[in-house]
């Protein structure tokens, strides 16, 4: 190629990733050097930020171990909570529903995703709040039946809010599933339980382990749910990250945590692709 | 089984029903329901501070979401060009934007911006002639710069998915049959990929309208619809917010409808 033209495609493809790329520098990058900078500095007097290199923020994070504790907890488990309700759903959807009306079944689970989450949150609140079903327990004999501001709640409002993220990937393993794996297993003689658990559901893991990896990574930084439905007696990460920035003003505390939160997060996605390389080898090993 | 999955489509839909049922409230109340009526969508639609929360959200969510289709599809189109080294750098730089959690996102940018803006500040006071030199500040700007990092690696993602998936050989074709690269990328290129910068613009476009977090960071002393809502969960909701939320609903199933009918119509045309 003549070395004209090569300098010209070099040109063009430097203008196609240019914009993005000083995007990423200026709103990524750079955001990130700053933070990293303010999680070693002191907080001013006044709030804010005061240049110095002190480990000291860091040595306090203990003082936030209740918000740590809570969203390490709560996200894995409302994860899994999730996939319970979710992985029948998906099953049904893509295996047992009628092919005529199986769009609008898919779309059905998509649609709540295209509204509000903070207003359908809020829903829950007076669901769960003293004048809903609190109320009608307290018509049965049940008094004084408290649901609103608890963990209970909070798991709730994930499954429900997660709902649809959940069921999407699965839904997409399972309908790509080769049917004549599971014929063939029943003319093996197979039973239809012994047929899920020795084909379905090996061979819909993919999807299960993208589900919980992505709500659970989205889960470790949610603010809005343990905010209306845990009342700030159920705190995550998010919570004390919005106190420390918004109310306190103590910006270098605020900053180590947030480093620390990714921390967490790139973590928890390295273990996660170990196990579905893990997952997709012995799958290969499993079918030939 | 089948009890079960009509429970769950229950569990999905009961708040959403009874968000639309309190919007007709006569009453005050978001909890008691005391009457029919329409009240509350005439209020909310001559309450100046929730439509200009909703124009706000409405321009920032259309804003980021175009800039993030236009330039994450170059940079989608640009990625595939570059050495392998650069590429995984890209690569690795829009999978962080995506798994930051928004409120890292959110705290990040706002501290940066601070920070950019104490520098700024000062020494536009310094060379600016005039009496009141221009200031920079957090708004608008700051939100669609947030959204559109998120936006900007979605719609690379998908985009970059599709193109993937294209046969070389049409586009080797096109470039043998004398056609400009241009010509090739208008004629070829860009109807293969259209849909899925499509959607890419629709996911962008409702991850910014529905966005609290990152927004309420640094949003500075703007309002958002969310944060209009957030606001007004704690004072104690009208069913003001349930009329402009059962708007909202309403307007993004006509759009998904019409996404769809548009998309099945194109399908029919090329079949036949």
């Amino acid at each position: 190629m003549p070395a004209a033209t090569n300098t010209k495609r070099n040109l063009v493809t430097a203008a196609l990733v240019a914009p993005a790329a000083a995007w990423l520098m200026i709103f990524l990058v750079l955001p990130f050097i700053a933070m990293l900078v303010f999680a070693f500095g002191e907080r001013a007097p006044e709030g804010g930020y005061q240049a110095a290199f002190t480990f000291a923020q860091f040595a306090r994070l203990p003082t936030r171990a209740a918000a740590f504790w809570n969203t390490l907890v709560l996200a894995p488990v409302g994860a899994l909570l999730c996939l319970l309700v979710a992985y029948p759903v998906a099953y049904y959807l893509a295996v047992k529903a009628d092919p005529r009306y199986r769009l609008i079944l898919v779309s059905l689970v998509v649609v709540p995703f295209w509204t509000s989450l903070l207003v359908r949150t809020y829903a829950w609140m007076y669901i769960l709040g003293s004048r809903g079903i609190p109320n009608l327990l307290s018509m049965v004999g049940f008094e004084d039946v408290r649901l609103l501001n608890t963990p209970g709640a909070v798991l709730l409002g994930i499954v429900y809010g997660y709902l649809p993220l959940m069921i999407m990937p699965i839904y997409v393993s399972l309908e790509k599933l080769d049917r004549r794996l599971l014929e063939a297993s029943a003319d093996l003689g197979a039973r239809p339980v012994s047929t899920f658990f020795g084909v379905t559901l090996p061979l819909s893991l993919p999807g299960v382990m993208t589900g919980v990896a992505l709500v659970t990574i989205l889960l470790l930084g949610e603010y809005l749910i343990p905010q209306l439905l845990g009342g700030g007696k159920v705190f995550f990460i998010g919570n004390a990250l919005v106190d420390l920035f918004l109310q306190s003003r103590n910006w270098p505390f605020g900053s180590a945590i947030a480093v620390t939160l990714v921390a967490v997060v790139v973590v928890i996605l390295m273990v996660a692709m170990r196990i579905a390389f893990k997952v997709a080898g012995t799958r290969q090993v499993d079918l030939v | 089984m089948r009890a079960f999955i009509s429970s769950v489509y229950l569990f999905l839909y009961a708040p959403i029903a009874l968000v639309v049922l309190f919007s007709f409230n006569a009453g005050r109340s978001a909890s008691e329901f005391t009457g029919f009526s329409t009240a509350w969508y005439g209020k909310a639609l001559s309450n100046t501070f929730l439509v200009s929360a909703l124009q706000n959200s409405l321009m920032i969510a259309f804003t980021s979401a175009t800039l993030a289709a236009i330039f994450g599809t170059m940079a989608a189109l640009g990625m595939e060009r570059l050495a392998p080294r650069n590429r995984a750098i890209f690569d690795a730089l829009f999978a962080a934007a995506i798994v930051v959690p928004g409120v890292v996102i959110g705290i990040a940018t706002l501290v940066a911006l601070v920070a950019v803006f104490s520098f700024v500040n000062p020494a536009l006071t310094a060379i600016w002639p005039g009496d009141q030199p221009p200031q920079l500040g957090l708004g608008y700007g700051s939100i669609i710069a947030a959204h559109g990092l998120f936006s900007m690696a979605l719609v690379t993602m998908i985009v970059k998915a599709r193109i993937a998936s294209l046969g070389r050989d049409i586009v080797e074709a096109s470039s043998d049959l004398y056609a400009t690269p241009l010509t090739t990328f208008r004629l070829i290129v860009l109807p293969q990929i259209l849909p899925s910068i499509l959607a890419g613009f629709l996911l962008a476009f409702t991850f910014s309208f529905d966005d609290f977090i990152i927004a309420f960071f640094v949003a500075g002393s703007k309002t958002t619809l969310p944060i209009y809502v957030f606001a007004s969960i704690r004072r104690g909701v009208t069913p003001e917010i349930n009329a402009i939320a059962t708007l909202v609903l309403v307007a993004s199933l006509l759009l998904i409808l019409t996404a769809r009918i548009l998309m099945r119509e194109k399908k029919t045309k090329s079949g036949e």
